[in-house]
């Protein structure tokens, strides 16, 4: 498992979700701290393609063990692609969660919702 | 003591796990069928071949002594409540006796065909009558049905007769009230019987938060399900209080009786206030588990709730002319949620939780709650001395049939969580608690001994425990990697979850 | 102190005082006068044990049992023979006692025999995806039409009159608590009739359940009754009698998603109706939407073979008001009766156990009908139950059978009153050919001398 990180440049909802923007699409996964505190994660059930997202909703459920868990969108729009690896090697989102283990790329309906998450400082701060 | 019990593969882990399936031969076999002993008609006729089976079940073929063996030898690689203490919170694993299982095999209970003419099936009947007057008294509720398959059957019972109780007087509620300490099937059992879940938060004693509650119960609320004592083995104080909010508000109570053990000719669910009780026969009363059921899971209810009733019900009909009295099945009963079941529910443990209490008595039952309080108390007390600061109990000092510890500050200091704990009692020989449950706890492990364990027997659990916390103040990998002596080791559950095998490739 | 504990005065004495409290009263401190007892229960005293047995076989002796008369009764629950070997290793304390295996390392036992039960019915259904069992049948079929609520959300349940009656009624019980409507479609010539079923399915459709053989013994076409679905977003459901899928095709193969059934046939005795068990097979697909205990394979830290509950995730303890049930208990016990029973049956067995009982429900409907006053009431394929209609009032038919020994099946006329005359006769390997020559003589002369009462009495 990865060692504890929180890539700058990327923006943060407090759920523990992270976004990747670029232009009008963006790209969403959860943090380490959140695929830390679900521990190994053996199922994810994506979302499908052409659904909408909203922002502070879930959009799709990461299951450990013995637990279950929502993702929550950073920011809204509509899904137009699901990391479809992520069916057979879930575990991806434990060992890689920024990058291969990225959920959901959305054609995001509302750039300004992007000013209401955190960035890197912001987001660690409310974990201390 | 650790090393012994920590080196070395016993015959039972040097033997790999072979299914049923991968023993015997082509050609073996158990079974002897019948001859033919009615004319051979063409069974293409009889059966076309469009209907037909083209290819058997590839079920194993092997010989009687073979298949002996093998269960035999799979049922040694089970722990079990005959052989060893078995303090699994909330589930009230007492002593099974043998005579339950001696009465249940009698012909005329084990051979009765639930389709019976009532006439013909009259001792059944009287049987189960003569349970549901017990079970009523001992509930302090006029009315039951015994036909829930379990407890978690009984709540969605429950849960439907509110429903049905709401409806016959013109009223549409949409939310139920569940404790954060509930059982998870009290929620579960709520969106199947089409409500909503509130949930109410627990006060700082262990008890239902009253303010919350207050906040929480209004018109729209049809019913509240709580166990009490609950699951973190408290005596909610505020309960007549409570049963004032809930039927302030015209909703019913429920009561969730996973916890009854505690309270046997104490105190009864309906004398507290609540209109349905379930019973987990299985629990309170000693039905043997076996390895995950059958269960049964009876209800007791007030009068307003009696029209709703599940059909059918019994009748005792009293004889005429020093006739003895007839027990009959009365299904015409126009304002019944219906049948929730085949038959009249699982009349086998019906016959063992009768014997139980025929044993028992009045006073037998009443002494078995005292004694299972006695014994947690005691248990807890024991530990506290033991065991101390890293292993407290999460609510007060006394408890009532069960309590529940918390490990965080254990895995705070000695590195080893509650899962840990409970695998090294693995190598002691007994059934760790219940883990992780209630949620509301931190590393919790609930513990309930029951009445039916010796004094000595919760000495050596909680020398047990003590010997486990010692032994990780200088090793806490030991615990870490525990259990060492059992037929198999930590299992990885990850594993099973993402690529699931659930049958045997044939 | 009862006998089932062990507390001495000494022992008393010594708990109380590390608890640290004078007495068990004050153990009870906590419960508010209001709600004490302060009374002792109104229940009998208690009872020696031999004492207890003996008023639990008086009790015994006052049913009449399937050791005690020569019975044709069945209609969800057979007298099959139920191997020695079962009842020893029933009650074996391994299997007998433990709880649900939250432990797998000490129930490697219990799990592994999750693990054959569910590839036992896999075989059987010809379907992929088994659980460990749930309560029993008739709430198995209600089960498996919440299964298609979840997965689908549609409304509307389309049931054939053909599933037992106990099953429909459980079945309306539950859908009204979630909300939906279950629509009853008719019989015709003894099955399913094929234009109601397939005009009754739509897109509300969220389910479509018959039975296999219906509950009048007959034998449908399960592969046009899951056809008539298949344009359809409806969950095929099929409840099953386990026996005759020795020989009939399986629902695997007929394009039906779930296959539940009462699992008393395989290994489990009657009584009275309970415990038994039910099973519940599914498609790949509802994997993650099945209810209940499922055991699967994994290995140890060491690489050894091993069992655990998996899939977890699904249940009422971890998903709580989103599991997929409320189930909790399975009925772990009986469903090993019920994987016991299929090993011991075996492959060979198990068909000709089918083709027995085939032959000898052929021999028996001819036999009967044969008799004045007894025609069938369809003429389908039977394989193990048949239903005839009789020109005389049924129950008092049963009542003049039964004072020679003889129940020769079950009224229908309460369940359908169609068929007033209706009475369903089953068969099982215990009914040889000369206990269903016995039935003919006796069935035949009640039925005529029930007539012979009614001309006189007209």
């Amino acid at each position: 498992m990865a060692d504890a990180s929180y890539p700058d440049g990327l923006l943060y909802h407090p759920e523990h979700d992270w976004a990747r923007v670029e232009g009008d699409v963006a790209t969403f996964g959860i943090t380490w701290y959140a695929q830390d505190s679900l521990g190994e994660v053996v199922f994810f059930e994506p979302p499908e393609v052409g659904t909408q997202t909203k922002q502070g909703e879930p959009y799709a459920e990461v299951e450990s063990v013995k637990a279950v868990s929502d993702v929550i969108a950073p920011l809204s729009g509509e899904i137009v692609e699901v990391n479809a690896g992520l069916g057979d090697k879930p575990e991806v989102i434990n060992e890689d969660p920024y990058g291969e283990g990225w959920m959901v790329k959305v054609k995001l309906s509302d750039a300004g919702e992007a000013d209401g998450l955190l960035d890197q400082a912001a987001y660690t701060a409310t974990l201390s | 003591m650790s090393e012994a019990l920590t080196t070395g593969a016993s015959p039972l882990q040097r033997e790999q796990a072979v299914t049923v399936f991968e023993k015997g031969a082509p050609g073996r076999r158990a079974f002897a069928c019948p001859e033919l002993d009615v004319p051979e008609a063409d069974p293409a006729a009889l059966l076309p071949a469009g209907l037909r089976r083209s290819e058997p079940a590839r079920l194993p073929e092997i010989s009687e002594p073979e298949l002996v063996r093998h269960y035999v030898r799979l049922s040694k690689r089970n722990f079990d409540l005959d052989s060893g203490f078995y303090p699994l919170g909330s589930c009230t694993m007492k002593h099974n006796p043998r005579l339950h299982e001696r009465v249940a095999a009698l012909p005329g209970h084990a051979r009765l065909h639930p389709l019976q003419d009532p006439d013909r099936a009259q001792g059944a009947l009287e049987l189960m009558w003569r349970l549901e007057r017990s079970l009523s008294e001992i509930a302090g509720l006029p009315h039951v049905s015994l036909q829930p398959s379990a407890g978690s059957h009984g709540e969605l019972a429950g849960v439907l007769l509110t429903r049905a109780y709401h409806e016959d007087r013109g009223e549409t509620r949409h939310k139920v009230l569940t404790p954060d300490t509930a059982h998870g099937t009290n929620p579960a059992t709520v969106t199947m019987a089409g409500y909503e879940v509130v949930k109410v938060g627990t006060n700082a004693d262990g008890g239902v938060d009253i303010d919350d509650l207050r906040a929480k119960a209004d018109e729209d609320v049809a019913c509240l399900m709580l166990t009490n004592p609950n699951t973190l083995g408290i005596f909610d104080q505020n309960i007549e209080e409570i049963a004032r909010i809930v039927h302030g508000v015209g909703a019913t109570l429920y009561y969730d009786g996973a916890n009854l053990n505690a309270v046997m000719g104490r105190s009864r669910p309906g004398d507290m206030g609540f209109d349905i009780v379930h019973f987990n026969l299985h629990k309170s009363f000693t039905q043997p588990h076996g390895g995950g059921g059958p269960g049964s899971g009876p209800i007791a209810v007030s009068d307003r709730m009696e029209p709703y009733l599940m059909k059918p019900v019994i009748r005792r009909v009293q004889g005429s002319n020093g006739h003895a009295p007839r027990f009959e099945l009365d299904h015409d009963r126009p304002k019944s949620i219906g049948r929730l079941r085949g038959f009249q529910g699982n009349y086998g443990t019906f016959v063992r939780a009768y014997a139980y209490i025929r044993s028992l008595g009045a006073e037998g039952l009443q002494d078995a709650s005292e004694t299972a309080v006695l014994n947690a108390n005691y248990l807890l007390a024991r530990l506290r001395a033991l065991v101390g600061a890293e292993l407290p109990a999460a609510f007060g000092t006394l408890c009532m049939h069960e309590f529940v510890l918390s490990g965080a500050p254990m895995k705070k200091e000695l590195g080893i969580r509650t899962l840990d704990l409970a695998k090294r009692l693995l190598d002691h020989g007994f059934h760790p608690p219940t883990v992780y449950f209630p949620l509301l706890v931190d590393e919790a492990m609930l513990i309930e001994p029951t009445e039916t364990e010796t004094k000595e027997t919760l000495d050596a659990f909680a020398e047990a425990v003590a010997a486990i916390v010692a032994e990780a103040r200088e090793d806490p990998a030991i615990a870490r990697n525990a259990p060492y002596t059992t037929p198999v080791r930590r299992l990885d559950e990850a594993g099973a979850a993402k690529r699931p095998v659930i049958r045997q490739p044939l | 102190m009862s006998t089932y504990t062990a507390t001495t005065p000494q022992d008393l004495e010594t708990m109380l005082a590390e608890i640290g409290v004078a007495s068990i009263d004050e153990l009870f401190a906590a419960l508010p006068e209001g709600v004490r007892l302060g009374r002792p229960l109104d229940l009998p005293a208690g009872l020696p044990e031999q004492d207890v047995y003996a008023h639990l076989r008086e009790l015994a002796e006052r049913n009449v049992s399937a050791e005690d008369e020569l019975t044709f009764l069945g209609a969800g629950m057979y007298d099959h023979y139920v191997p020695a070997l079962i009842d020893m290793l029933m009650s074996r304390s391994e299997f007998l006692t433990p709880y649900t295996p939250y432990q797998p390392e000490i129930s490697q036992g219990g799990l592994q025999v999750m693990f054959e039960y569910q590839t036992a019915i896999s075989e059987l259904t010809a379907l992929p995806v088994s659980n460990a069992s749930v309560y029993e049948g008739p709430s198995a079929v209600a089960s498996a039409a919440y299964l298609a609520k979840l997965a689908n959300g549609r409304r509307k349940v389309v049931v054939s009159r053909g599933v037992h009656p106990h099953s429909r009624e459980t079945l309306l019980t539950y859908a009204h608590g979630y909300g939906a409507e279950v629509v009853e479609v008719g019989l015709k010539d003894g099955v399913t009739d094929a234009e109601a079923w397939a005009a009754a399915i739509d897109d509300d459709t969220g389910a479509v359940i018959f039975q296999q053989p219906n509950f009048l013994g007959a034998v449908e076409d399960a592969a046009a009754l899951a056809e008539a679905a298949k344009g359809s977003s409806a969950v095929v459901v099929g409840a099953y009698d386990p026996i005759p899928l020795g020989i009939l095709r399986p629902p695997g193969e007929c394009g039906v998603d779930v296959a539940v059934g009462e699992g008393q046939p395989l290994g489990n005795r009657l009584d009275f109706g309970g415990p038994s068990f039910g099973f519940f097979a599914a498609t790949e697909a509802y994997l993650r939407r099945m209810p209940g205990r499922i055991a699967g394979e994994t290995t140890d830290v060491d690489g050894r073979r091993g069992f655990v509950l998996t899939l977890q995730t699904r249940e009422q303890h971890i998903r709580r008001e989103k599991a997929t049930s409320n189930i909790c208990t399975a009925q772990a016990l009986n469903a090993l009766a019920g994987v016991v029973y299929l090993a011991w049956l075996g492959r060979r067995g198990l068909v000709e156990l089918g083709e027995l009982l085939l032959q000898r429900t052929h021999y028996a409907r001819e036999r009967l009908t044969a008799l004045d006053g007894v025609e069938a009431l369809h003429d389908q394929p039977v394989v193990r139950e048949f239903a005839l209609s009789l020109d005389a009032d049924v129950r008092r038919v049963i009542e003049r059978c039964q004072d020679h020994g003889v129940n020769p099946g079950y009224a229908l006329g309460d369940d359908y009153p169609e068929h007033p005359g209706g009475l369903l006769v089953a068969l099982t390997e215990q009914r040889s050919r000369a206990d269903i020559d016995r039935l003919a003589d006796v069935l035949g002369a009640a039925v005529a001398a029930e007539r012979t009462t009614a001309q006189v009495t007209a």
